[in-house]
C-alpha cells in the first residue's frame, strides 16, 4: 500500500500542476498545451500505463487487507471507543478509498474517456471546453467536491502512514513527515475542489 | 455509604472455546470509589458464588499493573478509559454512578476466549519463542558495562522491554494486529549488541509466526500506541519493517 500510495501521491502533483494552470485565466490555452503534451508524448502514454497498474495494485491490495483483516476479530465488540484512540479517517481507509474509487470511475467518464477513446477532441472542442461543459451542472460539482474531501483524509492519513510503513520514522524526522502531508493533503484537495467551483461560478473564463 | 457506586454490569460470559457466548447483565451497588475495577468484580464474584452461580472468569495475577495478566475491554477500550494503565490499576472513581459499564473479553481469532473475560494468549510466547532470543557464553557472567552501549539505543530498548505482552494493542487494533507487541520484542533486541547475532533472521521468524498466528496487518492508526499500558511507541513498528526489509533482502 505504502509503494503505490506514494506513487499515486507523485502523480497527484503533476495532475494537480497541470490542472491549476486554468487559474491562469488564459482561456485554457495554457492547459490545453499541457494536456496536448501528457496526450501525445510516448513517455508519458507509457507512464499512463504504469499509472493504472499502480491504482489497480493499490486498489487490490487494498482490497485483499480489507478482507483479510476482517476475518481477525471473527466476533465483533459490542462497544467500540474509537475515538478514544485513534482519528475515524485512519481507521475508514477503506471506506474513503471506495469513495475515490467511485469517484474515479465518474471522473474518467468525463476526461480520460473523453480524450483518449473518443474522437470529440478537436481544436474547436479542447479538453478545457469539455471541463466548462461538465462543471454546468451542480450535480456534478457537487460528486466533485465530495470526492475532494475524500482524497483530502485519506491523504491526510496515507501520506505519513506510507513512511510508518517503510519504516520511516524518526524523532527528528517524523514531526515534519507529518506536517508534510498533512500540508500536501489540504492544498492538493482544496486545489482541485476548487477548479469545479471555479468553473460553475464562471471565475475563469 | 455515601459516595459509593451503584452500577449495571453487562459482562460477556461464554461457557468456553466452543459454544457461543453471550452478555449478561448484573447490578452491584455500594461500591466504593477506592476500589480497582478488578475488586469490583471481585465483589460481584463473591456475591455469584453465595447465590450458587458460576462467577465471572478473569485473568489476573500481580494487581499491580506489571505481569500483563489482566485483559478487560471495557466500555469499547482495552483497560477501560484511562490511559497508561491496566485494569488491576483502573479505579472505580474513573467511573459515575448509575453508569452502565460493558465488559468483553479481548476479541481476536488468534487470541480465543478460553472462558468469559480470560483468552489464551500463548500465540504471543510462540511469537518471542521463534525469535525473540540471544546467543550468550555459558560460564561466567562478563563484567557489567563490557560491552559499549549508546545511552540512547540503552533508553530504547529499555522503553520497547517495558511491553508486559498484555495484548491491548490487538484489543484495541481494528485488524486485530500483534505489530507492537512483536516490534517492542524485536526492538529490545535489535537496538542492543546482544541482538545483533540473530538480527538478520530475527524479524523474518517473529513476523512470519504473528501472520501465522492469525493477527491482522498494520494499518498505522495508532490505536496500540494510544491504548498500551506501557506507552510502547509505534517507532518500534518502523524499526520492525526495517529489520524485516533488511532481513529479506539479505536472506539467503
Amino acid at each position: 500500500m505504502a509503494i503505490t500510495g506514494l506513487f499515486l501521491i507523485s502523480f497527484l502533483i503533476v495532475h494537480c500542476g497541470l490542472n491549476a494552470t486554468i487559474f491562469l485565466n488564459d482561456g485554457g490555452v495554457a492547459f490545453n498545451e499541457g494536456a496536448e503534451f501528457m496526450g501525445t508524448n510516448p513517455i508519458i502514454r507509457a507512464m499512463e500505463i504504469v499509472l493504472f497498474a499502480g491504482l489497480l495494485l493499490h486498489i487490490f491490495d487494498g482490497l485483499r487487507l480489507w478482507l483479510d483483516n476482517k476475518k481477525k476479530r471473527p466476533v465483533a465488540y459490542a462497544v467500540v471507543d474509537g475515538s478514544a484512540n485513534s482519528k475515524w479517517y485512519s481507521r475508514s481507509m477503506g471506506l474513503l478509498g471506495t469513495l475515490l474509487l467511485l469517484f474515479l470511475i465518474i471522473h474518467l467518464k468525463h476526461f480520460w474517456y473523453f480524450s483518449r477513446l473518443t474522437n470529440d477532441l478537436t481544436e474547436a472542442h479542447t479538453l478545457y471546453n469539455e471541463m466548462q461543459i461538465v462543471f454546468e451542472s451542480p450535480i456534478v460539482v457537487i460528486i466533485y467536491v465530495l470526492g475532494c474531501i475524500s482524497l483530502g483524509y485519506h491523504l491526510l492519513h496515507g501520506f505519513q502512514s506510507a513512511f510508518q510503513s517503510l519504516g520511516w520514522n524518526h524523532p527528528k524526522y517524523s514531526p515534519t513527515i507529518k506536517s508534510i502531508g498533512a500540508i500536501y493533503a489540504v492544498v492538493i484537495s482544496a486545489t482541485f475542489a476548487s477548479m469545479p467551483i471555479a468553473f460553475y461560478f464562471h471565475l475563469i473564463h | 455509604m455515601e459516595g459509593n457506586l451503584n452500577l449495571t454490569l453487562k459482562i460477556w460470559r461464554q461457557k468456553n472455546t466452543q459454544t457461543a457466548g453471550k452478555f449478561e447483565t448484573y447490578q452491584v451497588s455500594g461500591i466504593s470509589t477506592d476500589m480497582s475495577f478488578l475488586e469490583m468484580i471481585d465483589v460481584l464474584n463473591n456475591r455469584l458464588i453465595e447465590e450458587g452461580d458460576d462467577p465471572v472468569a478473569f485473568d489476573h495475577d500481580c494487581r499491580e499493573g506489571i505481569c500483563g495478566m489482566c485483559s478487560m475491554y471495557i466500555n469499547g477500550r482495552p483497560h477501560g478509559p484511562n490511559r497508561g494503565v491496566t485494569t488491576c490499576q483502573l479505579h472505580m472513581r474513573s467511573f459515575k454512578d448509575g453508569e452502565t459499564i460493558t465488559v468483553e473479553p479481548w476479541r481476536a481469532s488468534a487470541f480465543p476466549v478460553i472462558k468469559d473475560l480470560v483468552v489464551n494468549r500463548s500465540a504471543f510466547d510462540r511469537i518471542i519463542a521463534a525469535g525473540g532470543f540471544i546467543s550468550v557464553n555459558t560460564g561466567n557472567a562478563q563484567d557489567a558495562n563490557n560491552l559499549p552501549i549508546n545511552k540512547d539505543n540503552a533508553d530504547d530498548a529499555f522503553a520497547a522491554a517495558a511491553c508486559i505482552g498484555c495484548g491491548a494493542c490487538v484489543a484495541a487494533c481494528k485488524n486485530a494486529s500483534a505489530m507492537l507487541f512483536t516490534s517492542a520484542k524485536i526492538s529490545q533486541l535489535a537496538l542492543l549488541p546482544q541482538g545483533q547475532i540473530e538480527a538478520a533472521t530475527r524479524a523474518q521468524a517473529m513476523v512470519a509466526q504473528m501472520d501465522e498466528e492469525g493477527f491482522g496487518a498494520c494499518s498505522n492508526t495508532g490505536a496500540c500506541e494510544a491504548e498500551c499500558p506501557k506507552g510502547i511507541s509505534i517507532e518500534n513498528i518502523a524499526r520492525m519493517n526495517r529489520e524485516y526489509f533488511s532481513a529479506t533482502f539479505s536472506s539467503k
